[in-house]
Order: structure tokens, then sequence, then C-alpha cells
């Protein structure tokens, strides 16, 4: 690793703290001063996000995602699982062993497992189908906390890595692909739940806010690339990679759903009719996020 | 002649087909969402059911013709119980803190703290805090441009009790009508928008 790069980490979970401490100053109490800023009719930028800014200009060029992509590349060659074989026979939708390109080209329709899958669900597939490892074990922890990285992870950081600037292109050509995209356009807006929420309350409008968090307005070709740009993303808040499987798993908690399965269709459905929305957009890779 | 009515009654069994397939759409996304969820702390499984607000305006993209939109809102207002020592103003500075605190409801609440009201994360409300959402529209100087009267009072708590009794498919959620927030609560954050001391009126 250059040092550099090692530098920059470094200074990124210094930031990562930085954050972590002034998110939780934020649930305690009310913030005291910008007083100042009072006759300012919109809002302005917190320095997280001011910080964020800075050091995503710094790292554009040297994601600290790579970092990810190494180990998720290592891990996908070695012999691994109760059957210790390696992923590189695992088809991502392309053929046996190719990588290259398919992580913008999924969701799409796995006739083998007669499923609906996004990258990650077709990851845990290979494991449990050529690997060996129990579908359950991989479900009970499956999101990066503290220290602990999960392998479907890393691999999909991996596997995203290999369509870097490559077209967004998610197939529609299957029956079955085009009913994901209608099922997930459903999940989308319907709202429920005590606060009535959908993933439209939150967005489906274009340049809203939830305090400075920007929300991309999904139902839209340009929201939609937001959304799927970054992810699998390096996040700031906690210093922790974490995949579109978290992102969606903390919005329906956000939502004040009950929880969603891992890696199940409904997730692969609502990615379905994301990346769907975002077809013809150049994809930079795996990145970073607030 | 002949084709043209051909053509409407195709068109009228087009339209048929396309809404009997859009209903099935949503009936197996619903079927698929409970097939795939679980209850996870306080958030059990019966909140992926729709109650009729929810449904209404679900199936309506939101436009619920205005007859039913009308009758729903009465309803929903029929639903508000207010205090019953009739006073509508708390304590500002609590209030304030309830505005703040965007803990509340998720499967990682519960546990006896009490819940929050996210309001920054929506509305623009004391000159203090300028790191708020905007969904909702600016409460900054709500007494002082719309009046601290009795009737403003209750307005405003019925509105934060259950924002559905005024625009039925508002995207503000009903912290009185889903347990969220208590009475006195809602009294603290009336105070908050609408005593003539909070900083909101400054
Ligand atoms: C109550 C509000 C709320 C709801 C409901 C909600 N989200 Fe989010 N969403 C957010 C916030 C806040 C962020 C974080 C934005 C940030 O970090 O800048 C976010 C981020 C995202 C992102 C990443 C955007 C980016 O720029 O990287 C995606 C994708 C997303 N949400 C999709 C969804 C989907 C799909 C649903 C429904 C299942 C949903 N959201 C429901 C508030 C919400
Ligand atoms: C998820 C977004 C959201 C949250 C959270 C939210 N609101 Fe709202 N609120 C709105 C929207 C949107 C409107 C305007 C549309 C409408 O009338 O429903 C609104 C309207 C209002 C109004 C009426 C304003 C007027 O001009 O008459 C009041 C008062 C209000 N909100 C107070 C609150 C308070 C207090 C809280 C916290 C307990 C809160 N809101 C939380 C979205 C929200």
């Amino acid at each position: 690793m250059s040092s550099i790069k090692l530098r920059a980490v470094v200074a990124l979970s210094g930031l990562a703290l930085v954050c972590a401490a002034q998110a939780a100053q934020k649930e305690a109490a009310p913030p005291k001063k910008a007083a100042a800023h009072a006759k300012k009719p919109a809002a302005a930028k917190d320095p997280v996000a001011a910080d964020f800014e800075k050091f995503h200009e710094i790292m554009e060029e040297d994601s600290p995602a790579e970092l990810f992509e190494a180990k998720g590349a290592e891990m996908w060659k070695a012999k691994r699982g109760p059957n210790h074989v390696s992923l590189e026979k695992c088809n991502l939708g392309l053929g046996p062993g190719v990588v290259k390109g398919a992580y913008v080209q999924m969701p799409r329709y796995f006739a083998d497992a007669g499923q609906m899958m996004d990258a990650e669900r077709r990851i845990v597939y290979c494991m449990v189908t050529l690997q060996g490892f129990k579908e359950a074990d991989l479900a009970k922890k499956p999101f990066s906390k503290g220290s602990y990285l999960p392998d479907p992870v890393a691999l999909v950081t991996y596997v995203a890595g290999q369509s870097r600037n490559m077209k967004i292109a998610v197939p529609q050509k299957l029956p079955q692909e085009r009913a994901a995209y209608k099922l997930g356009e459903e999940v989308f807006n319907y709202r429920a739940g005590p606060w009535d929420f959908s993933c439209a309350s939150c967005h489906g409008e274009d340049g809203k806010r939830i305090r400075t968090q920007n929300l991309p307005n999904i139902t839209t070709k340009e929201g939609a690339n937001r959304a799927f740009q970054g992810w699998p993303g390096y996040r700031m808040t906690g210093g922790l990679m974490h995949t579109l499987q978290w992102r969606m798993n903390d919005c329906f908690r956000q939502q004040r759903f009950p929880e969603p399965g891992y890696a199940t269709e409904t997730i692969a459905d609502l990615l379905t009719y994301m990346g769907v929305n975002a077809n013809g957009y150049l994809y930079k890779g795996p990145g970073i996020k607030r | 002649m002949k084709t043209f009515q051909a053509s409407i009654l195709g068109a009228a069994a087009l339209a048929i087909a396309f809404t009997a397939q859009a209903q099935d759409y949503r009936a197996q996304a619903i079927s698929m969402m409970k097939r795939d969820f679980h209850a996870k702390g306080i958030a059990h499984m019966d909140r992926l059911n729709e109650d009729a607000v929810q449904l209404v305006c679900n199936r309506s993209h939101d436009n619920p013709p205005k007859d039913v939109a009308e009758r729903l809102q009465q309803d929903q207002l029929a639903t508000v119980q207010y205090p019953a020592d009739g006073k509508y103003l708390g304590d500002w500075q609590a209030g304030e803190k309830i505005a703040q605190n965007g803990a509340g409801m998720t499967w990682k609440d519960g546990g006896g703290k009490p819940n929050g009201g996210s309001c920054y994360n929506c509305h623009q409300i004391g000159p203090a805090t300028t790191s708020f959402g905007d969904i909702g529209n600016s409460l900054l100087h709500f007494g002082k441009t719309r009046g601290y009267g009795a009737d403003m009072q209750k307005y405003v708590y019925g509105k934060i009790y259950n924002a559905k009794a005024y625009n039925l498919c508002s995207k503000m959620p009903r912290f009185g009508h889903s347990g969220t927030l208590t009475e006195q609560q809602i009294k603290d954050l009336v105070a908050l928008l609408l005593d003539p001391n909070s900083p909101v009126n400054k």
C-alpha cells in the first residue's frame, strides 16, 4: 500500500471518530451556536458535510474502497468454505467466472435459481451452492460493525470495482425482470407503518433534505443515478464499508417498518427499480459516503 | 363504424386488463413483503398492513377524489383527543428538545426512553438550528405571523396529533394518533410554535 493511501486512511478514521462524536452530540443536545446564521433562509452546511467535501476532493483518485476491493479480490480467488473451492466458477450473469461488467448489469433474473438477484444476493447464492456456506449463517450478521467485515461486503466491493467506468445497464429483457421492476416500484410507493412513510415520502421529490442530508429523488433518472453511485461505499460516519443491502435496511428502519430479510427478493426488486431508472449513466465504482 | 366500436371495446378491455395487472403487482408486492420481512424490537409485522388512510393514498398516488378525502379527513379529525383541561400551551423549552429528538418508533427504539418528534428533520423551527430539513414548510415566526389565539392553538394541537385530519395524504406523521407523542409532549410543541416567549416568535 502506498504511504499516501495509508496516510489518507489514517486521516479518514480520525474524521470518522469526529463524525461519530458529532452524531452522538447531535442526538444528546440541541446545537447551541449558529445564532449568527439565523437570518439565512437556507440551511448552512454543517461541519461534517464541509469536512466530507474537503475529504472527498483529496480522496477522489485514491479511494479507501480500493482496499476493500483488494481484500474481496483475494477472497474471490481463495479456496474457502466447507467445499474448499474458490468463487471463480460463480456465474454473475455473464457466464461462469466473468466478473468484468457484471455489477452494472444486476439485478437480473437467474434461471438456475429461479430468482431475481442483485450482486449481493447472487454472491451469497454462490457461497452457498459452490462453497457450501450456510445461508442462515451469512444472514446472521450481514452488516459491517466495528472491526467486523462480513465476507459478502468485501466480495461485492470487489465485484463492483470490476464495473468501474462502465454504463449502468440493468436488463429488462425477460418478463421476470420487467415484473421485478413493477414490484419494486410498488414497494417503493407502499406507505404504511406508524409514521405513514414509504420510500417516496423521503425520495419522491427533487431537492429535499432531512436535516442537512440531501435526499435523491429516486423516481427520476438523475436521482436514481445519484442513489446508485458510490455504493458499495466507505461511510465516514462510523468508518465502515457498506453495500446497498445495508442502505436499504437502514432506510426501512427510518421508515418505521419491520426488518427486511437479508438478500431477499424484496430488496432485489427495489434495487431493480432503482437500477433500471439509473440505466445509461456511467458507474464510477465503489466510493465514499458521508 | 364497426371497427371504431371494436376499438373502443378493445381499449376498454385493455384498460381493465391494465388495472387488473396493476392491482396484481400491488397485491403481489404486499405479499412479497409479508414473506420477506420479520418483526424486530417494537417494529412488529402488523406495521405492514395499511389502514384506511394509507390505503386510499397508496391507491390514488396521494391524490384521492375530493369527497373521499374530505370524508376521511373528518374521520381523522374525530380521532383527535384534545386536552381535558382545555389548555394547549405547555413548556416551549421542553418542546424544543422534543422537536430536536429524532428517536422513536424504529426497531432500535423502545425500552422506556421517550419518543421524539423529528420535527427539525422536516421543518425550520427555531432560529438557532440551521441543520433543518425542508420536506415541510418553515415554521419560523409561526405564532408571530399566524396569531396566538385559542383557535390557532387548537389547530396546531390537532395538526400535530393527526396531520391527516387537515391534509389526508400529508407526508407528516400522525404523532398523537400513532401513540408516538403524549398529550404533554404535544402541548410543549404547541408552546414552541405559539408561546410569544419562544425563540420561534422572536
Ligand atoms: C424517513 C426518511 C427516509 C425513508 C422513509 C427512506 N429513506 Fe432512503 N435515505 C434517507 C436518508 C436520511 C438518507 C441518507 C442521505 C445521506 O446520507 O446523505 C437516505 C439514503 C438513501 C440512499 C442512498 C442515497 C445516496 O445518495 O447514496 C438510497 C439508495 C435510499 N435512501 C433509498 C431508499 C429506499 C429504497 C427507501 C424505501 C425502502 C428509502 N430510502 C426510505 C431517508 C429515508
Ligand atoms: C416527514 C416530514 C415531517 C415531519 C417529521 C414533521 N412534519 Fe410537520 N409538516 C410536514 C409537511 C409536508 C407539512 C405541510 C403539508 C401539510 O399540511 O401536511 C407539515 C405541516 C406542519 C404544520 C402546519 C403548518 C401550517 O402552515 O399550517 C405544523 C404546525 C407542523 N407541520 C408541525 C410539526 C411538528 C411540531 C412536528 C414534530 C412533532 C412535525 N411537524 C414533523 C412534514 C413533516
